[in-house]
C-alpha cells in the first residue's frame, strides 16, 4: 500500500512516510552491477545542457551512449554555480547567454532518453529546483526519463523531504561525499542514499587536476565499510591513466570539465558538428576503454 | 505620539540549531563546506560564551574601532523637515568609515581562535574589503579579497587602501563582475582552502551560521543606539530606519529592538531607476522565495531560478539577495521594507552635507531620504533613529560624475 502511494506523486505532500523496506529498482544500480560483474568500472561523462546548443547536446548524448558511456550526467546551467570551477562556469554562462530555459532541456532530451538505454542523471542546483517547485521539478525530470538527480548544493542534512519526492518517482537522489566529510557524517548521509555515491576526489571545485589526491584511496576504503552502494569518483579526472588508478578502489569514474573543455575547443576549431562529435567521442572512448578494461 | 501598531510576529530567539529564521536560512552549500560550517557553529558558540573573548572584542571596539560612536541629533535636518526629531547613529565615525569593521574584528578574532592561518573575503563597494584587510593587518593574517572587475574600476580608492593594508585584491571576471560574483569566487576559494582558511563573509547572508554571526557582531549598533536613546531622551525611539542591501547594518540595528513593541522598524532597499527587473535591487519588495549563496531567503530571480541582474547607484546595495532574517522579519510583519530611488539618495548626499556637515555614503543616504519623508509625516515629539552606516568619501567620484561636476 505504502509502495503504491509512493508512486503517486500527487499524493506525496500529504503522506507521512516510513522507510520503504524493499529498495525500488534503480536503473543506475543496475548499470553499476553489470560493470561490477565483469570487474569493470562504469564511465560517466558530463555534458552541459545547451552548450554549444541543445540540439548538439541531444546528439552527443546519443553518441556517447554508443561510445560506451554507462551513465550520462547532464549539467543544468545555473547563474551562480559555487561548486563549479572556471570551465563548467563558462559553459553555463555560454548556455544561459543563448537564453536557455529549463523546460527546453527536458523537452529536447526526452525523446533521446527513450531511445537509449544509458541512464541520464541531472546535475542541478537546488536554486533551480526550488524555484520551479520541488514537486514539479521532480515530475518533469521523471517524465523526461531521468534516472537520478545530483543536487550539489543540497547537502544530506537538508535532503530528507526532497529525497522522498525523488525516490517516490523511481529516481535516485545521488549523495556527494567530500574529502572534508568526517566519517561519522558520511555514515549519516549514506544511511538513506541510493543509486551510487558521488565521491569528490579533491577539496575544491570541479575541474581537471594533474594528479589524484593521495587521501582519495583512504576515503574510498572508509566509504566501502559504510555502504554497499557503488562508489563513483569525480572532480579532477581528465585522463585514462587517472581512471586506471581507480581500479580496485572505485566502481565508476566521472569526467566533466575535461569533456566540456574539449567540446568547447573542438567547437571553436571546426564549425562542422559531425567533426566535433567524432573527435569528442574519440576522446570519451579512450576514457571509457580505461574504465572498461578488465583486470 | 503617532504610534502605529507594530506587528510582533517575530521572535528574537532565532535561528534554531538548523539555522532557520522561521522558514528561512539553513544551509544550501556543497558538501565540501559542510564540515567547516559545523565547526564554525560550534567554535562561535564557545566564543560567544567565553568572557575573555568578549572582553578582548570590547576592548578592540573601544581602542581600535572607536566605539561607542555617538547618537547624534540632526537638528538642522529636523528643522528642515518640520516633523519628528531625527537622530543619526554615527557608524561613519568608526575606524575605516563604516559599520563593516564591527563584523570583521569579531570574525578575525574567531579566525585566530580556530587556529586558521589565512582569511578570504568578498567585497562590493570595498567597505567590507577594507574592514577585512584592516582587521587582518591588525592581527598579522594573510588576506585575499575577491572583488568584481567592474567594482574595482568604480572603487579605486578602496582598492588602494586594501593593498596598502597588505591584502591581495583578486579581480573577479565572471558573470556580472560585481558583489554577487565576488561571493561566488570567495566560496570557490574556500572549497579548496577550507582546512586552513576562514571566510569572513561581510553581510548577514550565506549559509548558517554566517547570518547569525554577522548579525550578532553588528548588533552593537542597535544595543548602543537603544541605550543612548534611553539615556538622552529617556525613552525608546518611535521608529528605527536603516538601509538594506545584504542587510548587515540594518540587522545589527534592528535586532536589539525586535522585542520592543513600541518601536517601528523600517528597512530601506535600493529602488534604483525604476520598478522593472534589472533596474533596482529591492529584493524584499519584488523578490520571490529562493536559494542563493547557500541560504533560503527572498531572491531576485527569473522563473527558472537564475539570478537576475540588479542595479543601484550604490555599490553596497547592489545585491540580488538579502539576509534570511530580513525575510523572516518581512513575512512576520515585524519590519516594514520600503525602497528609495537612485536620484533621491543622490540628492540626500548633498542635502545632508550642507545641512549637517556630514557626508553620508550613498547606501546610508537611502535610509536618510526615507527618514526625512517619514519625519515630515510624524509628530514633533516623535523620535526617529537612522543608521548612518558609512561615510561618503568612497562615493565622491561617482557623485561628481552623476552630478556633472569635476573632481
Amino acid at each position: 500500500m505504502l509502495k503504491h502511494n509512493l508512486r503517486k506523486i500527487d499524493a506525496l505532500q500529504t503522506i507521512t512516510f516510513e522507510r520503504d523496506p524493499v529498495p525500488s529498482p534503480s536503473r543506475i544500480a543496475d548499470v553499476f552491477a553489470a560493470r561490477q560483474k565483469q570487474q569493470q568500472m562504469a564511465f560517466m561523462p558530463f555534458l552541459t545542457a545547451g552548450d554549444p546548443d541543445l540540439a548538439m547536446t541531444a546528439r552527443l548524448v546519443e553518441e556517447l551512449s554508443k561510445a560506451g558511456a554507462d551513465l550520462i550526467e547532464i549539467g543544468f546551467p545555473y547563474s551562480d554555480p559555487i561548486a563549479d570551477g572556471p570551465v563548467i562556469q563558462a559553459s553555463y554562462t555560454r548556455a544561459l547567454g543563448k537564453k536557455l530555459q529549463i523546460p527546453a532541456i527536458f523537452s529536447t532530451l526526452k525523446p533521446v532518453a527513450q531511445k537509449i538505454k544509458t541512464p541520464l542523471v541531472a546535475m542541478v542546483s537546488y536554486a533551480i529546483i526550488f524555484r520551479i517547485g520541488t514537486l514539479e521539478f521532480v515530475r518533469q525530470a521523471a517524465d523526461a526519463g531521468f534516472a537520478g538527480l545530483i543536487v550539489p548544493d543540497l547537502p544530506g542534512d537538508e535532503a530528507d523531504e526532497f529525497q522522498q519526492l525523488v525516490t517516490g518517482s523511481n529516481m535516485d537522489l545521488i549523495q556527494l561525499i567530500a574529502p572534508t566529510t568526517p566519517p561519522a557524517r558520511s555514515a549519516r548521509i549514506l544511511k538513506n542514499a541510493s543509486g551510487f555515491v558521488y565521491c569528490i576526489a579533491v577539496a575544491g571545485t570541479t575541474g581537471a587536476r594533474a594528479e589524484l589526491a593521495p587521501q582519495l584511496a583512504d576515503m574510498l576504503k572508509t566509504l566501502r565499510t559504510q555502504t554497499k552502494l557503488p562508489l563513483a569518483v569525480g572532480f579532477g579526472l581528465s585522463r585514462p591513466d587517472q581512471v586506471e588508478q581507480l581500479r580496485g578502489l572505485a566502481d565508476g569514474a566521472i569526467v566533466g570539465s575535461a569533456i566540456v573543455k574539449h567540446l568547447d575547443e573542438l567547437s571553436a576549431d571546426s564549425g562542422k558538428a559531425d567533426e566535433v562529435i567524432r573527435k569528442l567521442v574519440q576522446y570519451a572512448g579512450s576514457i571509457a576503454a580505461a574504465a572498461h578494461s578488465s583486470r | 505620539m503617532s504610534n502605529t501598531a507594530v506587528k510582533m510576529g517575530a521572535s528574537s530567539n532565532v535561528p534554531d540549531a538548523q539555522g532557520r529564521f522561521g522558514e528561512f536560512g539553513r544551509r544550501f552549500v556543497p558538501e565540501t563546506l559542510m564540515h567547516a560550517l559545523e565547526e564554525l557553529t560550534i567554535e562561535y558558540a564557545s566564543a560567544k560564551a567565553d568572557p575573555a573573548f568578549n572582553q578582548r572584542l570590547d576592548e578592540l571596539m573601544q581602542t581600535f574601532v572607536g566605539r561607542p560612536n555617538p547618537l547624534y541629533f540632526a537638528e538642522r535636518l529636523t528643522e528642515l523637515c518640520g516633523g519628528a526629531q531625527i537622530y543619526f547613529k554615527r557608524e561613519d565615525l568608526n575606524h575605516t568609515g563604516a559599520h563593516k569593521i564591527n563584523n570583521t574584528m569579531g570574525q578575525a578574532l574567531l579566525t585566530l581562535r580556530m587556529g586558521k592561518k589565512r582569511v578570504i573575503a568578498e567585497t562590493g563597494a570595498g567597505q567590507h574589503g577594507v574592514a577585512t584587510a584592516t582587521a587582518c593587518a591588525r592581527f598579522g593574517l594573510p588576506c585575499v579579497v575577491y572583488m568584481g572587475e567592474e567594482d574595482i574600476r568604480r572603487q579605486k580608492l578602496n582598492v588602494f587602501i586594501m593593498r596598502t593594508m597588505g591584502a591581495e585584491v583578486r579581480p573577479v571576471t565572471s558573470g556580472s563582475r560585481t558583489l554577487r560574483d565576488a561571493i561566488n569566487e570567495a566560496m570557490r576559494d574556500w572549497m579548496s582552502s577550507v582546512e586552513d582558511t576562514h571566510y569572513i563573509l561581510g553581510s548577514v547572508v550565506g549559509p548558517h551560521p554566517f547570518p547569525m554571526i554577522v548579525r550578532d557582531f553588528q548588533s552593537v549598533i542597535g544595543r548602543e543606539s537603544r541605550q543612548q536613546c534611553l539615556d538622552k531622551v529617556g525613552r525608546l525611539p518611535d521608529e528605527v530606519i536603516a538601509c538594506v542591501g545584504g542587510g548587515s547594518n540594518s540587522a545589527g540595528m534592528f535586532y536589539p529592538f525586535v522585542d520592543d513593541s513600541g518601536v517601528q522598524l523600517t528597512g530601506v532597499e535600493a529602488g534604483g531607476r525604476g520598478d522593472k527587473p534589472g533596474e533596482h535591487a529591492s529584493t524584499l519588495t519584488y523578490g520571490t522565495k529562493g536559494v542563493l549563496h547557500g541560504s533560503y531567503s527572498y531572491v531576485l530571480q527569473d522563473p527558472d531560478g537564475q539570478t537576475m541582474d540588479v542595479h543601484s547607484i550604490s555599490a553596497g546595495l547592489d545585491y540580488p539577495g538579502v539576509g534570511p532574517e530580513h525575510s523572516y522579519w518581512r513575512d512576520s510583519g515585524r519590519v516594514n521594507y520600503v525602497s528609495v530611488r537612485d536620484h533621491q539618495a543622490l540628492e540626500t548626499v548633498s542635502l545632508v552635507a550642507r545641512t549637517e556637515g556630514i557626508l553620508p555614503a550613498l547606501e546610508s543616504s537611502h535610509a536618510i531620504a526615507y527618514a526625512m519623508d517619514c519625519a515630515r509625516k510624524r509628530d514633533p515629539d516623535d523620535i526617529i533613529v537612522v543608521c548612518l552606516s558609512g561615510r561618503g568619501d568612497k562615493d565622491v567620484n561617482e557623485v561628481a560624475r552623476l552630478t556633472g561636476q569635476d573632481l
